[in-house]
């Protein structure tokens, strides 16, 4: 299956990442070579398997439902382009 | 000159006081500057370095110094280190200085090791060239003409380094084989430990469910010793496994004797070199004297191992790197009057980016999208679980380890591979990527030169928590070759 230009826009759309029109074509291209490559998945015979979730079976941990750290306002603001009386700012999202 | 020193015979002359830590690092200081044709070391902390030193020598002093203390090491630009930039040589984390230690470097550091700083990589950790890096290329030390050639990919930075003698040992990550290739295209060895032996906190994520650090170094035994290390369970990692760690430089008998070795019949490829098919029979040969009985084995889903990867990575990646939107740190795009923050977004994430990063995320957007989920996402997770199927029969029928190649040519030249199909590059990965599919443990041991004078080196695989007997089998292996041959200096 080839990715059009059409798709090409949308999935860098979802994916939020801006794409000038004129590199739209480019891109579809090189995204149906990686797809083309993943065809070959459809040659296995895959009845019966469970999907894989992960590595080891393991039983997550669990732990006691109580803090354990806080009071990190500057910590967490302190690599932030953008912020003002202990917030991140961002532009204007609600009219 | 010291820098040129093994990890081992440094923590022996520092024990019996023949160098001091301080002195040991400053001849890796002056390595590493001398060093700077490379472009492995991209932030340099001469200053942190020689506090460590300072420290490890009145550790030393004391008499009860672990075995990494006033190790010199290079530090992948993955691992967060507090107030030293970490951006996984992307744009987009550009001044970001993390506030907190991954739980690695607090391990190795906390082991009284040394960070001479950090090092190059394919940005966020993918590539298999170290061309995706927003430094521009790390240089592999070994050349054969005029061409300059890759030190491979993604902890190209940290393998180069390590080969060059710029430092004693580096640490690396590895989600599809970035660990082992770069080590076998510079002549070093590297291992990837088992899915859940090295904590993942506060390594930048690529592709969680496959990514794990492992140490780069000069010999086996180094191996063994960094890795003893950074191993461990960590309650910030839940996916970090609660299993004693052995130690593994014990383990390091040279007996092998009565150990069954597999040698897959399915990576007998189109397009391996026929200089590394030739060293893989020569490697299995050694084995055999060393009394190892060697045995033919199938992993039939092998071939889907590639494409699986080239789902599943790229799904996971668009997630972990969705992170990146320009608010809480890194780079945030200038905006136009009247942009809102779906633009700020947009352009902060396309300037940000680089060309690969941008297209995996757009692979993995894609995949994971409506409609097409279970069509190759679900199918990806499916033929995960029969390739990890195929390794968990051949070690259940009594192969102990398994020996394969590293990687199917030595190293190329930098603009080479992958600049107009992305596919090209990827087909550099198709012997390490089966093992990150299957969280196995693989460590990748430098053999010899090729004809033209480039390093081949080839793979050993494990069972899961393996470690101890994989090492045992890469250090008989190491013996065998005798591989001491060192690039010659010309930067």
């Amino acid at each position: 299956m080839s990715i059009d230009i059409d798709t090409a826009r949308k999935v860098a759309k979802l994916a939020r990442i801006r794409v000038e029109t004129g590199d739209l074509p480019a891109l579809a291209e090189k995204l149906s070579g990686i797809l083309g490559l993943m065809e070959q998945l459809n040659e296995v015979d895959v009845s019966g398997v469970d999907p894989m979730t992960s590595v080891t079976p393991q039983r997550l941990k669990r732990r006691a439902d109580v803090v354990n750290d806080g009071d990190q306002q500057s910590a967490v603001l302190a690599n932030a382009p953008d912020a003002r009386e202990g917030f991140f700012a961002v532009p204007k999202v609600v009219e | 000159m010291s820098a040129t020193w093994t990890i081992s015979a440094a923590r022996d002359a520092l024990r019996k006081g023949e160098v001091s830590a301080t002195d040991l690092t400053m001849s890796c200081l002056a390595a590493m500057d001398a060093g700077d044709g490379l472009n492995a070391f991209v932030h340099k902390t001469p200053e942190l370095a020689l506090a460590q030193a300072r420290a490890a020598d009145a550790r030393i002093k004391g008499g009860d110094a672990p075995s990494l203390c006033g190790i010199p090491l290079g530090i992948k630009d993955l691992f967060c280190i507090k107030d030293v930039p970490t951006q996984a040589a992307s744009n987009i984390l550009r001044g970001f200085k993390p506030q907190y230690d991954s739980t690695v470097t607090t391990k190795l550091f906390g082991a009284g090791a040394v960070c001479l700083g950090k090092l190059n990589m394919d940005e966020f950790a993918m590539g298999s060239s170290n061309e995706s890096s927003c430094y521009g290329p790390a240089v592999n030390p070994w050349k054969v003409d005029a061409r300059k050639l890759t030190p491979g990919g993604s902890s190209g930075g940290s393998a180069a380094a390590v080969a060059a003698d710029l430092c004693l040992g580096a640490t690396g990550t590895d989600t599809g084989g970035s660990i082992r290739q770069p080590a076998a295209f510079c002549g070093i060895t590297g291992i990837k430990p088992t899915y859940g032996r090295v904590s993942r906190y506060g390594i930048i994520a690529y592709a969680s469910s496959l990514d794990q650090a492992g140490p780069m170094t000069k010999s086996v035994r180094d191996a063994a010793i960094m890795l003893q290390a950074m191993a461990g369970h960590d309650p910030k990692d839940s996916t970090s496994a609660d299993i004693p760690v052995p130690d593994f430089e014990a383990a390091l008998t040279g007996d092998i004797r009565g150990k069954k070795i597999g040698i897959p019949r399915e990576y007998r490829m189109d397009g391996l070199s026929s200089e590394i098919a030739a060293l893989w029979d020569k490697g299995a040969d050694m084995l055999r004297a060393a009394g190892a009985e060697v045995v033919d084995i199938s992993l039939p889903h092998t071939k889907y191992a590639l494409p699986t990867y080239y789902i599943i990575a790229p799904a996971e990646a668009s997630s972990n790197l969705a992170r990146y939107d320009g608010v809480r740190y890194g780079h945030r795009a200038a905006l136009a009057a009247g942009d809102g923050i779906t633009e700020m977004y947009e352009k902060t994430r396309a300037e940000g980016f680089g060309p690969e990063t941008q297209r995996r995320i757009m692979v993995g957007t894609y995949v994971l999208s409506a409609g097409f989920y279970d069509a190759y996402y679900n199918r990806a997770r499916r033929v995960r679980a029969l390739i990890k199927r195929d390794f968990e029969t051949a070690f259940a029928a009594g192969v102990d380890c398994i020996l394969a190649p590293a990687t199917p040519t030595p190293a190329f030249g930098l603009g080479e591979q992958g600049t107009t199909d992305p596919v090209e590059m990827y087909l550099n990965d198709v012997f390490t990527i089966t093992l990150n599919l299957a969280g196995l443990p693989g460590i990748s041991v430098p053999m010899g030169l090729d004809t033209q004078g480039l390093p081949l080196g080839l793979q050993l695989i494990g069972p899961a928590w393996g470690e101890a007997d994989l090492l045992n089998h890469a250090y008989v292996l190491e013996k065998s070759a005798g591989f001491v041959a060192k690039a010659e200096k010309w930067w």
